[in-house]
């Protein structure tokens, strides 16, 4: 167990219900886990499950029914929480830079430095030449990079990434998750991400959280122990095929029940 | 096998004259005049029932040196730009103001939407008497007529901001203000602008309806003049000048909407 000052994010008995037309839906459920200063951890769960309406809770949109999210390493000058959604979300009227740099507008930093930091993201996610470029010219794979330097240049204490891969071809997809690792390598933060992809997790996390369909609760909490740097050949250690398969046993009990 | 060059230059000239709008624009114009004037010739008509376009040309050259043309256009414009102004701003601001509380907007939409299909035309008689032949009940019904479709579009454009685009502005912490100047006023311009290009033309409706109505000035009153006195000549110069007012307002709006909206020059050429 991590000591509470390592501790970058801890979620205790999180409670989310909606409320619609046709009764009340709890989506959380006494949900806990905490998660240590810099660690990278993926979260995996049934479709609908909750895993959006969680990152959503942390990042502050939605208002918790019962429980606390708490980030015990406060630090005023930084927001804790950056927040990349599932789909890219850029505002498509301005172009690739003014996306980057609308977290930094919003926070009335003066203009030199927002065009410094915003060129030094574009260089981290590789977008150089298509500054002046829309949203609506960029490809999916750009796109989900610009949102996830949108997320970045607030330098957050914690990145929530919502499947930020999800609409990406396998091997685009490989390739963003190791572009991932470099920034998160470089950045050190922490990193809280939801994916569908067992193997994508396996081969990101430090650690993997399996959540139950609705209500979710936590229902493993599986270390991946593969060494760092990760390379494309670790795919094929026992130790991950042996990861893989627990995942998977685990995802296929949890969705079988509920539905 | 080689084509003949006079087909081949012939192609090239209608190719080049049908991509020319200017040109064709004052080709479809000249045919127009011709057409008219060919008609008054032909039927013999008299000038009170239909002047031909070098007696109408004559009658605006003589209005326009007597300073008469200018002193009832630019009276009928200012009460277009004052319309323009109040309407706009009141629908604007109502627009806004409606889009936060949507209780107010459930209230006050049949209402809205039962005051668009009241005609102006009938409601213009009322403003007069209320409010004088004057100025003001001039500007007051055009920007009556302007008000309905820009707060409509105001209202529609600011619904449909995308959810999700608020929702990274909060993720964000953006204050209220830097919601509307970064993603609200964005996001609903394009829809705005199409309520005030409607609008805009239909303020010129308005004035000349008020004007028609009662008063001593403007282009309306001038068109009563006209018909008062079988000057059927002024009454073209004074619709001709509406038509070119109307004509240059919408393309202002134009004009606008393209350099706002340049981002999107890509939807139209799909
Ligand atoms: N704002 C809301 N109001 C009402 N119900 C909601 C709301 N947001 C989410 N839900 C419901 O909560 C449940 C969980 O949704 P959520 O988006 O968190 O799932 P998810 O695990 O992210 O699914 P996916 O993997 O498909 O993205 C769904 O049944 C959804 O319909
Ligand atoms: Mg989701």
């Amino acid at each position: 167990m991590p000591s509470p000052s390592e501790i970058a994010l801890q979620v205790s008995d999180l409670e989310v219900t909606f409320i619609d037309s046709d009764g009340t839906l709890e989506v959380l459920d006494k949900l806990n886990f905490s998660i240590a200063r810099n660690a990278f951890v993926c979260i995996v769960g049934p479709s609908g499950g909750g895993k959006s309406t969680l990152l959503r809770a942390v990042a502050g949109l939605i208002q918790p029914n019962g429980g606390k999210v708490l980030f015990p390493g406060e630090s005023e000058s930084k927001p804790q929480t950056g927040l990349v959604f599932q789909k890219p979300n850029l505002f498509p009227w301005r172009t690739l830079r003014e996306n980057i740099s609308l977290p930094l507008e919003i926070d009335h930093r003066p203009d030199a430095e927002i065009s410094r930091l915003t060129q030094e993201m574009i260089h981290l996610v590789g977008l150089e030449g298509f500054e002046k470029a829309y949203p609506h010219e960029l490809s999916g794979g750009m796109a989900q990079r610009v949102a996830i330097a949108r997320c970045l240049v607030q330098d957050p204490e914690i990145l929530l990434l919502d499947e930020p891969f999800g609409q990406l071809d396998a091997l685009t997809r490989e390739r963003m998750g190791d572009e991932l690792l470099r920034i998160w390598n470089e950045q050190r933060k922490t990193v809280l991400m939801v994916t569908h992809s067992i193997p994508e997790a396996i081969f990101l996390a430090d650690r993997v959280l399996v959540l139950t369909s609705r209500p979710a609760r936590v229902i493993m909490d599986l270390p991946i122990t593969l060494p760092r740097p990760r390379t494309d050949a670790m795919r094929y250690l026992p130790e991950f095929t042996e990861a893989s398969r627990l995942l998977h046993e685990q995802l296929k009990g949890s969705t079988a029940p509920a539905n | 096998m080689k084509e003949p060059p006079s087909a081949a230059t012939k192609i090239d000239f209608w190719q080049r004259l049908s991509r020319n709008r200017a040109l064709l624009l004052l080709l479809s114009l000249l045919l127009f005049l011709l057409i008219w004037q060919m008609l008054v010739i032909v039927l013999n008509l008299p000038g009170f029932i239909l002047p031909s376009p070098a007696e109408v040309g004559r009658k605006f050259l003589s209005v326009l040196s007597t300073g008469l043309l200018w002193r009832h256009f630019s009276s009928t414009l200012g009460e277009i730009l004052l319309g323009l102004l109040i309407g706009i701003s009141a629908a604007t601001l109502l627009g806004y103001a409606l889009s936060k509380s949507p209780l107010a907007e459930r209230l006050l939409s049949p209402f809205l939407v039962g005051s668009q299909s009241i005609p102006m035309v009938a409601v213009a008689p009322l403003l007069v008497i209320w409010f004088g032949p004057g100025l003001l009940s001039k500007v007051l019904i055009c920007s009556l007529t302007v008000f309905f479709p820009v707060l409509i579009n105001t209202l529609v454009g600011l619904r449909d901001v995308p959810p999700e685009l608020r929702e990274v502005m909060r993720s964000l912490r953006a204050t209220p203000a830097q919601m509307l100047r970064y993603l609200e006023i964005p996001a609903a311009l394009p829809v705005f602008l199409g309520g005030l290009r409607v609008g805009a033309s239909l303020s010129v409706i308005g004035a000349i309806v008020g004007e028609l109505v009662a008063s001593d000035r403007g282009l309306g009153f001038l068109i009563n003049v006209g018909r008062g006195q079988y000057d059927t000549a002024l009454v073209f110069v004074a619709v001709i000048c509406l038509v070119v007012l109307a004509a240059s307002l919408y393309g202002l709006v134009l004009l606008l909407e393209n350099k706002v909206l340049s981002w999107q020059t890509w939807r139209k050429e799909a």
